[in-house]
């Protein structure tokens, strides 16, 4: 397998604070990477990185072996756990943001034909998330799940390079949760994408992804706590894992190589 | 049962709301009724006879300048001064809010100079408008557009800043360039705000221009109460009054309406 995604020796800092220190990774395509850590740790730091949102301090950020600028842009999609998706557009309206984006450049509206096949392809989207019968619902009138399945679809419909996930299954009920876990399996697996999934649930990150990243600070000073950031502590490849049957957290470790 | 736990329902609620009106007519009438008994003359507090016959006149009579009933001609004047100068200010805060509110680079440079703005108070520039624009039309539409477009520009500014940072990464991720951005994202969501604010806006906005037609006019409403005023002619003033406040209540329930019709994402509701 190809590396889609390469860190090489990233460090951030904000003045004199360390974030993450020393952080080199390749990210497979079609890979589905679970990323977990304590607060503080640098997780939502390298979510920004790989976004786009935040230029490294130092060192490299390489998609598909060329040089990433510190830009957002259509080949990396993400969902956030809250206010992904846009409140004054109905779901329909939601996922043709993307392709009306692409095709208008000024008036980012299409008409006639084009607006049409658009109009197909979103609705083919929001079927895929089991969203078809809410094609004219405004966000404010969906359940969190409801809104959570929008907001992928409105990512996937770019056909992103990498879809990063911000915790974003952390604010609904357990059993949503379950349904929601369902779908992004599926999607992953039916749409070949790569996943990089930041989230508090450990349980969630062994279950969904073929790779856990844990994030940590490997050394600590008591009396500067800033002076030493964090970078990848474990690193689990579970490449053995089914679809349908996570491995138990134990299994995995004793596989894992701790960095 | 708790005082504050008494929830009055709908009809309650009208018959309990119109308590207080009546109560304030029953004691004008009193008082206006003891005035009259002491000076029949009494110009203070007109009956509401002598008011019905000032309300006969002032509809029926008409402008010797501009050949319209009074009324008529005085609400033409003051509602196209107002309407000018709101539309105005409106054009100005929705350009300046957007832009301001998407761009940080446009807040850093324009965002002191109209905080400054903001802080004078208008009727002291209210001089200067009629040295410069002289005592016609401009002025007055000058000073309502000076009036309430800072405010209006800093609300729409902070509420675009203020919007969820993850939209605007979200729409980024989704190809959206600076343009599309502020027209596809932040103008939409701006529109009920902007509403919100021009309704805001009505009050200072009355103000401003019944200040400048007391100053320097020849017809308009402001400059009528402000000239019978010379006479007493509380039984003119008091329905020029009410049908002030009938203006502006009806305006406020027009943008109200355009508000829930145009945008019935902003009022939790569907369409």
């Amino acid at each position: 397998m190809t590396a889609l995604l390469e860190l090489r020796n990233i460090w951030v800092e904000y003045g004199d604070k360390i974030v993450l220190e020393r952080l080199s990774l390749e990210l497979a395509e079609r890979s589905f990477v679970a990323v977990v850590g304590p607060s503080g740790a640098g997780k939502s730091t390298f979510l920004r990185l790989v976004l786009g949102q935040e230029a490294p301090t130092r060192g490299q950020l390489l998609l598909d072996g060329k040089v990433m600028r510190a830009e957002c842009g259509p080949d990396r999609g993400v969902v956030f756990q809250r206010y992904s998706v846009f409140p004054h557009l109905t779901a329909l309206g939601n996922v043709m943001f993307g392709m009306e984006c692409a095709q208008a450049p000024f008036t980012a509206r299409l008409f006639g034909a084009q607006r049409r096949a658009a109009r197909e392809t979103a609705i083919e989207m929001l079927a895929a998330v089991g969203l078809e019968h809410n094609l004219d619902v405004y966000p404010a009138q969906m359940s969190g799940g409801m809104q959570q399945r929008l907001a992928i679809a409105q990512a996937l419909v770019k056909h992103p390079r990498i879809l990063l996930l911000d915790e974003p299954f952390g604010a609904l009920d357990p059993g949503i949760r379950l349904d929601m876990h369902a779908l992004i399996t599926r999607l992953w697996a039916e749409h070949g994408l790569t996943i990089v999934m930041v989230t508090h649930d450990i349980g969630e990150a062994f279950k969904l992804g073929t790779r856990v990243l844990a994030f940590d600070k490997r050394r600590h000073d008591p009396h500067a706590p800033h002076r030493f950031g964090a970078t990848v502590t474990y690193d689990l490849p579970l490449d053995r894992k089914t679809a349908t049957l996570p491995d138990a957290p134990a299994t995995d470790l004793s596989h894992g190589d701790p960095a | 049962m708790r005082l504050v736990d008494i929830r009055p329902r709908r009809g309650a609620r009208l018959v309990l709301g119109a308590l207080p009106i009546f109560a304030l007519l029953i004691v004008y009438l009193v008082a206006s009724e003891a005035r009259h008994l002491d000076n029949p003359a009494d110009k203070l507090l007109p009956t509401f006879s002598a008011m019905a016959d000032a309300i006969r006149a002032f509809t029926t009579d008409r402008d010797p300048n501009t050949d319209r009933i009074l009324i008529v001609g005085d609400t033409l004047a003051s509602l196209y001064r107002l309407g000018i100068g709101l539309a105005i200010a409106t054009v100005t805060a929705l350009v300046l809010g957007l832009l301001l509110g998407v761009m940080p680079l446009a807040r850093a440079i324009l965002g002191p100079t109209i905080a400054v703005v903001a802080v004078i108070p208008p009727v002291a520039v209210l001089p200067i408008l009629f040295i410069l624009l002289g005592l016609d039309e401009a002025s007055k539409i000058a000073l309502i557009a000076i009036g309430i477009a800072p405010f209006m520009t800093r609300d729409l500014t902070n509420f675009v800043a203020g919007l969820p940072a993850e939209q605007f990464t979200k729409a980024q991720t989704l190809g959206a360039n600076s343009w599309q951005l502020a027209i596809r994202v932040a103008l939409p969501q701006l529109m009920p705000r902007l509403i919100d604010a021009l309704r805001l806006s009505m009050g200072p906005a009355w103000v401003f221009l019944i200040t400048a037609e007391a100053v320097a006019a020849d017809v308009g409403l402001g400059y009528r109460i402000f000239l019978v005023r010379r006479y007493f002619a509380m039984d003119i003033i008091l329905p020029y009054v009410a049908w002030i406040s009938l203006l502006a209540i009806a305006a406020d329930a027009l943008l109200l309406f355009l508000s829930r019709r145009g945008f019935p994402w902003a009022h939790g509701a569907g369409r």
